[in-house]
């Protein structure tokens, strides 16, 4: 009994110095490699004085991150060209991450609600603010299509499952995607909020996809989440695609300097450059195809 | 259930495949969780032991406050943490938003009340009788802290596993603060629902796998060092 004892102290022990022992590596290799990267960056330029690995705060929709479009591509491209910033990627609905730009609390957005983004330039919080690549929104419901709207133009769709009582999901989360259908809804003249088959999940894309599809109802999404997760999404279809008002618009943007102190505007102008130069619009372009065999965005600048 | 299967068996590929990604994460999820615990253990038992042993007026006002705090809901702690980290919060200017540190301010929030609570009841119900005893015996102060400390180790583990569990469950407040971020500030929790909202349900569920694993040997070690037998 003792012994086992003795056995059981010693391995908690063991697995905290392990655990420990860890970070202590972990912290080495980081600053190895910054060591690395100065090297190369002062190997580049003997005029330049040390550079300091500096964080970069980018606030951005749940999309970009669920399509492993800025995992996979963007962030680690990006590094690479410049081993000095350390971007941080916060993924939320735009809404929110709009808001953060207007506080200041990130410092570079790439998001997706024009109308939203140019009342943040006017009133001075962003600047440089790019376009980068669009993608669409698709209306994907039941697959035995309860409501009859398969190839409706959007507003005649929308306004079908209002007043066949179908069930809709919406985002509800001041997304660039709800931002989207709230649109559609005041374009056509209707207001869903008090039917009481329009579902607000709250959520990001994938979970209200999954929503719709457990509740047999139509949604609003962007094409590319809708890709990545279509094989779990087995009662779901795409209902209505191709109206030119379903455009999904990405923009980049800088957070202003001038307004908000603390801003790491170098690294934000970096990254809104890189987002629109030749090299990385043309990878872009080729992102997703060979996991879904077409394109999940289409590069746009100029 | 065939996504059980395929859950476990991309557990044990991911892990025999030797993953980095799979490690940095797991290996980060132990660091902030112990990290966050041997605080909450090291603040917290003194505190417990304090307000379980001592009477005063107000105690009775922080013991309602510590029982509260043991059902702070993490989001509503990791909004805290947020706002006091933010730029323009009180602790802007230490850029600790979205880091390690901040994940591990936030689980000892939450984890504090816990081993204060349950530390400071357990030793409210230590035996008057007892500690007369001890004191007639002619022990020294210190001495009658490791004679309770000893006394009371099951009750202490129950405490630091409590708040373990509570620590390595939290996923809200982890993604508020730490914004999931890749190589940073990714635990197991937080990874799981990503994979979630990305449709990943076999490696959300592999995840889970390790993290439940991860969760059984602490808490079986723990449980084992409260349950042995004294050793007189």
């Amino acid at each position: 009994m003792k012994k086992f004892n003795r056995f059981l102290a010693a391995s908690l022990l063991a697995l905290l110095v392990l655990v420990l022992g860890a970070c202590g590596t972990n912290d080495e290799a980081a600053e190895q490699k910054d060591n690395n990267a100065d090297n190369k960056t002062e190997q580049a330029a003997d005029t330049k004085e040390k550079t300091e690995t500096k964080d970069l705060i980018l606030a951005t929709t749940t999309s970009t991150q669920d399509t492993g479009l800025l995992d996979e591509l963007i962030i680690p491209m990006f590094e690479e060209q410049n081993p000095d910033i350390n971007v941080k990627t916060i993924a939320v609905g735009t809404g929110q991450a709009l808001e953060m730009g207007t506080k200041g609390e990130a410092d570079v957005l790439l998001v997706h609600a024009p109308a939203s983004e140019e009342e943040i330039v006017a009133s001075g919080d962003a600047i440089n603010r790019q376009l980068v690549m669009h993608n669409d929104f698709i209306i994907v419901g039941p697959k035995d299509d309860p409501a009859g709207v398969k190839g409706l133009p959007i507003s005649e769709a929308f306004a079908k499952i209002m007043s066949e009582g179908a069930v809709f999901v919406s985002r509800g989360d001041d997304s660039g995607t709800h931002k989207k259908e709230l649109q559609v809804w005041e374009k056509a003249g209707l207001t869903p909020a008090d039917n009481a088959s329009y579902l607000q999940s709250g959520q990001g894309m994938g979970a209200t996809l999954q929503i719709a599809n457990e509740k047999n109802g139509y949604t609003l999404t962007d094409r590319g989440t809708w890709l990545a997760q279509e094989k779990n999404l087995t009662n779901l279809q795409i209902a209505v695609e191709g109206d030119e008002d379903l455009k999904n618009i990405y923009h980049v943007m800088q957070v202003n300097p001038e307004k908000h102190d603390k801003v790491n505007s170098d690294g934000a102008e970096k990254f809104v450059d890189f987002m629109i130069n030749k090299e990385t619009q043309e990878k872009i372009s080729e992102f997703g195809k060979d996991k879904y065999g077409q394109a999940l965005f289409f590069p746009d600048a100029k | 259930m065939d996504l059980i299967i395929d859950g476990l068996l991309k557990a044990i590929e991911l892990i025999t495949s030797g993953d980095k990604g799979i490690f940095e994460v797991t290996f980060l999820t132990l660091r902030v969780s112990f990290t966050a615990i041997l605080i909450s253990t090291i603040i917290g038992i003194p505190i417990g032991i304090f307000l379980g042993l001592s009477r005063f007026k107000g105690r009775k006002l922080i013991l309602i406050f510590i029982n509260i705090g043991m059902g702070l809901p993490p989001v509503i702690a990791g909004l805290t943490i947020t706002m006091l980290l933010w730029r323009s919060g009180l602790f802007g200017d230490y850029a600790l938003l979205y880091t390690p540190t901040a994940i591990i301010m936030a689980q000892t929030l939450v984890s504090l009340p816990i081993v204060i609570g349950l530390t400071s009841s357990s030793f409210q119900q230590i035996n008057e009788k007892m500690l007369l005893q001890i004191k007639a015996l002619g022990a020294t102060k210190i001495q009658t802290l490791f004679i309770l400390l000893k006394e009371m180790r099951i009750a202490l583990l129950a405490a630091i596993m409590a708040g373990f569990g509570r620590v390595i469950a939290e996923v809200g407040a982890a993604m508020m603060v730490g914004g999931n971020i890749l190589g940073e500030t990714r635990i197991l929790t937080t990874s799981i629902m990503m994979e979630v909202s990305k449709g990943n349900f076999d490696i959300a569920i592999a995840l889970s796998f390790i993290l439940m694993t991860l969760a059984f040997l602490i808490t079986f070690i723990l449980t084992s060092l409260q349950q042995r037998r004294p050793v007189e």
